[in-house]
């Protein structure tokens, strides 16, 4: 059969084709030809095939019958079959298939070649795909050559090292005494893969960090000779010497240094020099700086030293380089809790970032300015962050409003400064604000008892101009509902009070009922508003058309609402002043959070009208259930003796005495198999730092055959960006919870 | 550790992938196509670091890269190499290949995928840098080259010799 043609001519008849299909068939034809000229045994041409295989891989086209092949050219004895057996190997082979066992023994007969690039290739593909049983066989050939004086093998060495000792970690002790004299080496790549070896090794065992401490001096030596040594053609990347190793050895130190008194003293120097000498006009000499800048922030320096790496940043952050500023951002963001005044005096920078255009920066300046904030820089602050949610990508909006609800929870100068804060979220974000923000901002409100006629008469102004966002409109009706009466009087004292009539307030809200753009649960806040409007205002059979109306409403939720306030109207009309008072203000560590009281109206009504059962509600006793540094999780068992005796209600009240928040924040529990489990929605997912705030959450359980109550709770958090998940047993219920 | 470098051009045809993490097939043309997807779609004057795509590990791992006229150079990496490092490093490699194809362009890299991958096999081993020094790349490379050169012509003097040797015994046969 006609030669095979050469990988050249394939790309070039491939690279004709105008369409995929045309471009299919053109492989398939070759996989045809390549194949019988495999089953061939065709030593001569094998090579070749098996490049144009390895080409059409790339392609994303199937080579796996290739894998035999690739064997067989490593077996040659041939340099060129067994450089394309080799790179078939690393590209088409891994541990999963059977086959790659079969290169072991040829790998071993490699790494003794007479020839040094043979044995470079047996150990590039040993550190490249190496299963655990390769590296076990061939780890003491490759420590052999980690000895070996030949510096080309040297480095190739070092690196398969650190593979077997990543993929079988036992065998880290066998190459422990190749590595003391790694360092003395002249050659620069030598001692670049010496130093990954050595950090490879101190990231995985406590021991040989300890063990390696004393090279600190060794190292910081070497990293003295690349400072001072001068111009050197061979090793220099725009007018530094090798920054790759001096950043690999910094890396080294900070890892050495971390934890360690005696080793962070005897870097101090040479950071400061690196920190003061680099020249920063090209991006290699910012690697440097970045790499140092990092270093001093782990390991224990000086004050002086962590005060100069933070300006290094800060002057970071007034470079042009996007990326500089990228990487100058993310590190102030590690660092902003230890080291938390150096931070703030680059406040104004950072605000800045926040005007520019690139996503990502954009996205680290908003983290770093909330973690920034603080009592006294909050006006400031909120200024510009308000402005940044105005105009900010839709991904943003929601958690700069999170952020920002929470940042003006713990500082707020006045409440009149927090509810006007509130209001501009609402009014500018409010589709992106979480849903736990309503039952939150209706309590705040609430609490604020001074401030009630200028809120109502803020929230009816914003209906007004614009019902499409939810939470706006749904915190507005429930607040109309409640101060519906000082709205209609004009007894704002804060601002100008605005005239407004009652028809024209119950306008707005039957106009919420009817609209396109509320959902269900908005419809319900405002039947709701309405009927307490009732109470407040005078025009009753407004209200009672409004109400009998709903009663026949398709949706079953409304419909019962609608059913039971007519059932208020007509039957029990004597209580009704009483049941739609003034909501009394609510202390957010003992209810069940307002979300409940809100919603479940209707319900709560039913059971107070039914007078023949009184709820009894035991002496709550509390204890705590789950206690780990800083963050407490009380329970608090009430005990209902009606309508059903064996319904025992437990409150968890989470709360965290850290200085980061919790975020995301989910609790879950479980029971044994003779109780019913039940949990109602938790009242937010973010517990605040510095007790700042708590989580509440209600837990029902059904206990019919009166055993004591055991629980298994598991608490998933986020805290300080990373994730964390707690599980605990609670057993110390009172006896009175459950009998 | 590098988890991967691909090497593709403005449309997404992929010039050069290497991984150093196991990934079938399929998974491989997928981070392929991924990657060009949310590569292409960043601006000219935006910062060279983005969080890597959802099927090569997500935000723990990072792509950095850098668009050369119709070429992107993208290095996916883990959080334990140093950004502002890996760019440099692929300055470095973008200078070695220039000077081992002379002013190098796309079609270099086309029809000489096999030198490309030699190339990279001296810089980058098991998704850790192995050498940096551009003049010690380039000698290797080029030492490897030597010897696949003095084999063929092993090869082809070999079968010159053959043939010689043919042709002497056709000729004694003749001329007996």
């Amino acid at each position: 059969m006609p030669a095979p043609i050469r990988l050249r001519e394939l790309i070039r008849t491939i690279r004709t084709a105008r369409t995929q299909a045309e471009e299919r068939e053109m492989i398939q034809k070759e996989c045809a030809a390549i194949r019988s000229s495999f089953r061939e045994e065709d030593n001569t041409y094998r090579c070749r095939n098996v490049a144009k295989l390895l080409y059409m891989h790339m392609l994303g086209y199937p080579a796996h019958f290739g894998q035999l092949e690739c064997l067989k050219l490593i077996a040659s004895q041939k340099f060129t079959d067994k450089r394309i057996g080799y790179l078939g190997a690393m590209l088409l082979l891994d541990e999963r298939q059977d086959v790659h066992l079969l290169m072991t023994n040829c790998i071993k007969n490699d790494l003794n070649h007479s020839t040094q690039y043979v044995q470079g290739l047996a150990l590039c593909t040993l550190g490249c795909m190496g299963s655990s049983e390769m590296c076990r066989d061939l780890a003491g050939e490759v420590e052999k050559l980690l000895k070996t004086s030949n510096s080309y093998l040297r480095k190739k060495a070092a690196l398969c090292a650190v593979h077997v000792i990543r993929k079988v970690p036992e065998l880290m002790e066998m190459f422990l005494p190749a590595t003391k004299n790694l360092l003395s080496e002249k050659n620069h790549g030598v001692l670049h893969t010496s130093v990954v070896l050595l950090t490879e090794m101190c990231e995985r065992s406590p021991d040989m960090l300890s063990h390696f401490r004393k090279l600190v001096p060794q190292l910081v030596r070497i990293l003295k000779n690349l400072i001072m040594s001068g111009y050197s053609p061979e090793h220099d990347v725009s007018g530094i010497s090798d920054p790759f190793l001096q950043v690999r050895i910094l890396r080294l130190l900070r890892i050495l240094g971390k934890g360690d008194d005696d080793s962070s003293e005897a870097m101090n120097d040479i950071l400061a020099q690196v920190a003061t000498n680099t020249e920063t006009s090209k991006n290699v000499g910012n690697a440097i700086l970045y790499e140092t800048v990092l270093t001093i922030m782990d390991i224990k320096s000086e004050s002086g030293l962590r005060v100069l790496a933070i300006n290094i940043l800060g002057r970071f952050l007034l470079n042009n380089d996007k990326n500089i500023r990228y990487v100058a951002l993310t590190s102030l963001l590690k660092t902003v809790q230890t080291d938390h005044n150096a931070v703030q005096r680059h406040r104004s920078t950072i605000v800045d970032c926040l005007k520019d255009l690139d996503v990502s920066i954009k996205r680290r300046a908003m983290e770093l300015s909330f973690a920034l904030v603080n009592g006294n820089n909050i006006r400031g602050m909120m200024k510009e962050l308000l402005y940044f949610l105005d105009s900010c990508d839709p991904d943003f909006k929601a958690d700069c409003a999170s952020g920002i609800f929470l940042a003006a929870e713990k500082y707020a100068p006045s409440k009149r400064w927090h509810i006007d804060t509130i209001m501009r979220v609402l009014t500018t974000a409010g589709s992106y604000v979480r849903d736990d923000s309503v039952p939150n901002l209706i309590q705040l409100i609430t609490n604020s008892v001074e401030m009630h006629a200028y809120t109502v008469q803020r929230l009816y102004k914003a209906l007004l101009d614009d019902i499409s966002q939810q939470p706006l409109v749904q915190v507005a009706s429930w607040c109309i509902g409640e101060y519906g009466d000082l709205l209609v009087s004009g007894q704002c004292e804060e601002e100008e009070p605005i005239q407004v009539s009652e028809d024209e307030v119950l306008d707005v809200l039957e106009g919420l009922l009817v609209s396109n753009l509320s959902t269900p649960v908005t419809r319900g806040y405002s039947l709701t508003a309405i009927m307490k409007l009732s109470t407040r205002f005078s025009s009753l059979n407004r209200i009672k058309k409004v109400v009998s109306i709903y009663g026949s409403s398709i949706d079953v939720e409304l419909q019962q609402r609608a059913v039971e306030y007519n059932a208020l109207f007509k039957k029990y009309d004597h209580m009704r002043p009483a049941l739609l008072e003034r909501m009394p203000i609510m202390e957010k560590t003992a209810t069940n959070g307002p979300s409940e009281t809100v919603q479940t109206n209707g319900e709560t009504d039913s059971t107070i009208l039914d007078t023949k059962h009184l709820p009894s509600i035991s002496q709550p006793a509390s204890q705590v259930g789950f206690l780990k540094h800083g963050f407490s999780i009380q329970t608090c068992a009430h005990f209902r003796s009606n309508p059903n005796p064996n319904i025992a209600v437990i409150t968890i009240h989470a709360t965290n005495s850290t200085e980061a928040d919790m975020t995301e924040f989910v609790f879950q529990a479980a029971v044994p198999k003779t109780f019913q489990l039940q949990l109602l929605s938790p009242s937010s997912n973010v517990v605040p730092a510095f007790n700042q705030g708590s989580v509440t959450q209600v837990i029902r359980v059904l206990n019919p055959q009166k055993q004591q109550l055991r629980m298994r709770i598991k608490l998933t958090y986020t805290h300080k960006g990373s994730p964390v998940q707690d599980l605990a047993e609670v057993n110390n219920f009172p006896p009175q919870s459950w009998q | 550790m590098i988890k991967a470098i691909l090497i593709f051009n403005n449309h997404g045809k992929p010039r050069l992938s290497k991984f150093y993490e196991h990934y079938t097939e399929d998974t491989e043309q997928q981070i392929i196509r991924e990657t060009f997807h949310l590569v292409s779609k960043r601006d000219e004057n935006i910062c060279n670091f983005l969080e890597g795509g959802l099927l090569i590990g997500g935000s723990e791992n990072k792509l950095i890269y850098r668009h050369y006229a119709t070429l992107y150079f993208v290095f996916c990496v883990d959080s334990s190499e140093s950004e502002l490092g890996i760019l440099d490093l692929i300055q470095v490699f973008v200078e070695t290949l220039d000077k081992c194809f002379e002013n190098v362009c796309e079609l270099d890299l086309i029809f000489h995928m096999d030198k490309v991958h030699n190339i990279l096999a001296e810089m980058v081993m098991g998704g850790m840098v192995l050498e940096t020094n551009m003049s010690e790349i380039i000698t290797q490379a080029e030492a490897h080259n030597k010897m696949e050169k003095s084999e063929s012509e092993e090869q082809v003097s070999v079968g010159f010799l053959a043939s010689a040797l043919d042709r002497k015994q056709r000729r004694c046969i003749v001329s007996v």
